[in-house]
């Protein structure tokens, strides 16, 4: 088990003839992910690595059985994208687009609920269950399988993590993030409660960063409906006021969203905070009652 | 990106709410004409971005032409916390009885906007939610179906009971929403609403802040964008592709992803330095954007060492030490630099840069501590 993607689920990707997209495609494959179709608007017909292309997501899904959707395509677009996978009934849609105005968010968001499709980002480095599916851009090499999940709102500060839970001996159940964007499809609650029923998920180790106040709302969940150990890391305690730290989301506003609040709110609900990266590791250990370096 | 609040109350004139008679100025001398032909009382406000404007002495009431002139001299002859004053804006001044707040922003959590209403006007509302949060009304707008009437009407009739006046703020207020909307905004706020001694409604003050991600679809604005008021080094950064604040420390730092440069520099932090900036290379960055990262950096003249953090993912290492190599060999300073690579072709990378005089580090954790440790010999 792990969650969200694992080695049946069957993969469209959105965008497939871009340069991203046509790049990605080929790296999911070598993982091993079931890369079912693609679709570019005006491209049916041609193959890209073999696979073949569509001109919507509605005729690729009666043609493949895809359930889940990955999303390359630029800006401008991927709001209609997003809408479009949800309407053909796609289950989960992963979106890595970077840049997506936030008011088309709110609207596609509301109707990917509607839709009771699940949506992962915008600006999402993706999701990947180590040894069974990658769905998105991170490197593959990094990971292993295991039972730690991690769930995050960066990309490269994940790999960090994860690495060095790797190379520590802790594999992972399944690994993503959820946007660096300020209106995201999932929350890190969304995330929590999917580890929590996983069987095969035995920590979790969550990784926020300043702006929002999705890390102190999932303090609280830990606290109330959590019965796993979860273990925090929270980038940002040098981040100044008033200034976006490279994340759309990643702004503190009117006083509300510093990495110290959020530390303190992990504190209260008994989640433990790594210092840094490096620390993480010693903690999941501790909290899955592992020797020091088994 | 913020608007000047000239520019706002343009946008909210041509969205039919009412604004107090105002020009702008760029001289003194213009600002004493404006002031004649306005024959009364007027405000001379400093056109800037940073906030808390009022409090800096950027606001000035003159009865008289003559009065506006040397006001509006004032202010234009020197920054307003930091920021250059290059026009003010001179607003006929109002005989004020009430004042109240609007505003519309987005809730995060609820992923909706929501508007806000409170007779509390002209204060700051953080201020307001803090001492008297009973003083706010607020309505989640669901993101599918907009701004309704009876939000709009609820909203007014919780700032005053009087039926005529209910009815024109709640104009204004959907006014206001078609602004929002229309301009991708992230903010849209009316601080005060007033009402005049003679019973009329004006918009005092007016602000606006548009999402970054919405300005490709708003060229019109993006020509108003003030380049000489942002730091340099943010704008160029920005032309090559590169995210950059700027801090105040002594570690320069060139990290890949944001995450990531946060990270790093609440390291640095930790072991007792701080950090003089964020700086993001992006994804698969080119040797020249790494280059012109380090160039950016060693331009700042506290930096005392560069501390370069690089997880390759998209991102090759080898690249990355190209680049970084290339800076190097055009630096003007003897900066200690110290180099963590881990990642897509980090062997490749390390052998490039043991040439160098570069400190290579194993581990993240290591890069801080040596790059500290550097500062503090």
């Amino acid at each position: 088990m792990s969650i969200l993607i694992c080695s049946e689920t069957r993969v469209l990707v959105q965008g497939i003839t871009g340069r991203e997209g046509s790049f990605h495609t080929a790296r999911m494959r070598e993982y091993g992910t079931r890369i079912v179709g693609g679709v570019t608007p005006g491209r049916e017909g041609e193959k890209v690595d073999g696979i073949p292309v569509y001109n919507t997501v509605k005729k690729a899904c009666q043609e493949t059985s895809a359930n889940t959707s990955v999303i390359y395509v630029p800006h401008q677009f991927a709001p209609d994208a997003i809408l479009e996978a949800a309407d053909a009934g796609i289950e989960l849609i992963v979106c890595i687009t970077e840049g997506i105005p936030t008011l088309d968010m709110i609207k596609v968001c509301s109707y990917v609920n509607l839709k009771g499709s699940k949506l992962i980002g915008p600006n999402s480095p993706g999701v990947i269950s180590p040894g069974k599916a990658k769905v998105g851009i991170m490197p593959a090499a990094i990971h292993k399988e295991g039972s730690v999940g991690v769930v995050s709102r960066s990309g490269t500060l994940t790999y960090e993590v994860v690495h060095n839970l790797t190379m520590n001996d802790l594999g992972q159940s399944t690994c993503l993030g959820i946007g660096g964007d300020p209106i995201i499809g999932s929350s890190f609650i969304d995330i929590l409660s999917l580890f929590e029923e996983d069987p095969e998920t035995k920590a979790i180790v969550l990784i926020g960063e300043i702006g929002g106040k999705d890390e102190e709302e999932a303090a609280l969940f830990v606290r109330d409906k959590m019965s796993k150990p979860v273990v925090a890391l929270v980038a940002g305690r040098c981040a100044p006021p008033g200034k976006r730290m490279g994340h759309a989301g990643a702004i503190i506003s009117g006083g509300e969203g510093t990495a110290q609040e959020k530390i303190r709110a992990f504190e209260e609900a008994s989640v433990p905070v790594a210092e840094s990266p490096g620390n993480v590791v010693g903690i999941v250990r501790g909290e899955l009652k592992l020797e020091p370096g088994r | 990106m913020k608007i000047y609040e000239y520019q706002a109350h343009e946008v909210f004139s041509s969205h039919g709410i009412p604004t107090p008679r105002m020009e702008v100025a760029d001289t003194a001398r213009k600002a004493e004409e404006i002031a004649k032909r306005f024959g009364r009382p007027v405000a001379v406000k400093a056109q800037v971005l940073v906030g808390g404007r009022g409090k800096a002495g950027g606001i000035k009431i003159a009865q008289n032409p003559g009065q506006a002139h040397e006001a509006a001299s004032r202010i234009l002859s020197s920054p307003l916390k930091g920021e250059p004053v290059r026009q003010v804006l001179i607003q006929e001044a109002l005989k004020i009885k009430e004042e109240y707040y609007l505003g519309i922003t987005l809730d995060r959590s609820r992923k909706s906007p929501v508007v806000m209403v409170s007779p509390a006007g002209g204060v700051e509302i953080e201020e307001v939610a803090k001492l008297t949060p009973q003083k706010i009304f607020k309505h989640y707008i669901h993101p599918l179906l907009g701004f309704q009437n009876y939000q709009a009407t609820s909203l007014a009739f919780f700032l005053c009971e009087n039926k005529e006046r209910a009815r024109e703020i709640a104009k204004v207020l959907t006014s206001l929403y078609r602004v929002f909307e229309e301009l991708d905004s992230s903010l849209a706020e009316i601080n005060p609403l007033v009402i005049t001694a003679d019973e009329q409604l004006y918009a005092l003050d007016a602000k606006i802040i548009i999402d970054d991600n919405a300005l490709y679809r708003h060229p019109e604005l993006s020509l108003s964008r003030d380049t000489e008021i942002e730091d340099p080094r943010e704008l160029k950064a920005k032309e090559l592709g590169l995210s950059y604040v700027h801090l105040d420390g002594e570690i320069g730092c060139i990290v890949n992803g944001a995450g990531l440069a946060m990270a790093t520099m609440d390291l640095v932090k930790r072991y007792g330095a701080e950090p003089a900036n964020f700086l993001d290379i992006g994804g698969g960055a080119s040797r020249d954007k790494v280059s012109s990262a380090l160039d950016i950096v060693c331009s700042e003249e506290k930096v005392k060492v560069v501390l370069v953090n690089i997880f390759g993912g998209i991102t090759r290492c080898d690249v990355v030490a190209d680049g970084l190599m290339e800076a190097i060999s055009r630096m003007r300073r003897d900066l200690p630099l110290v180099i963590r690579l881990s990642g897509t072709n980090e062997e490749e990378g390390r052998t490039k840069l043991c040439q160098t005089k570069a400190i290579l580090a194993a581990t993240m954790d290591e890069a801080a501590r040596i790059a500290v440790r550097e500062i503090k010999k």
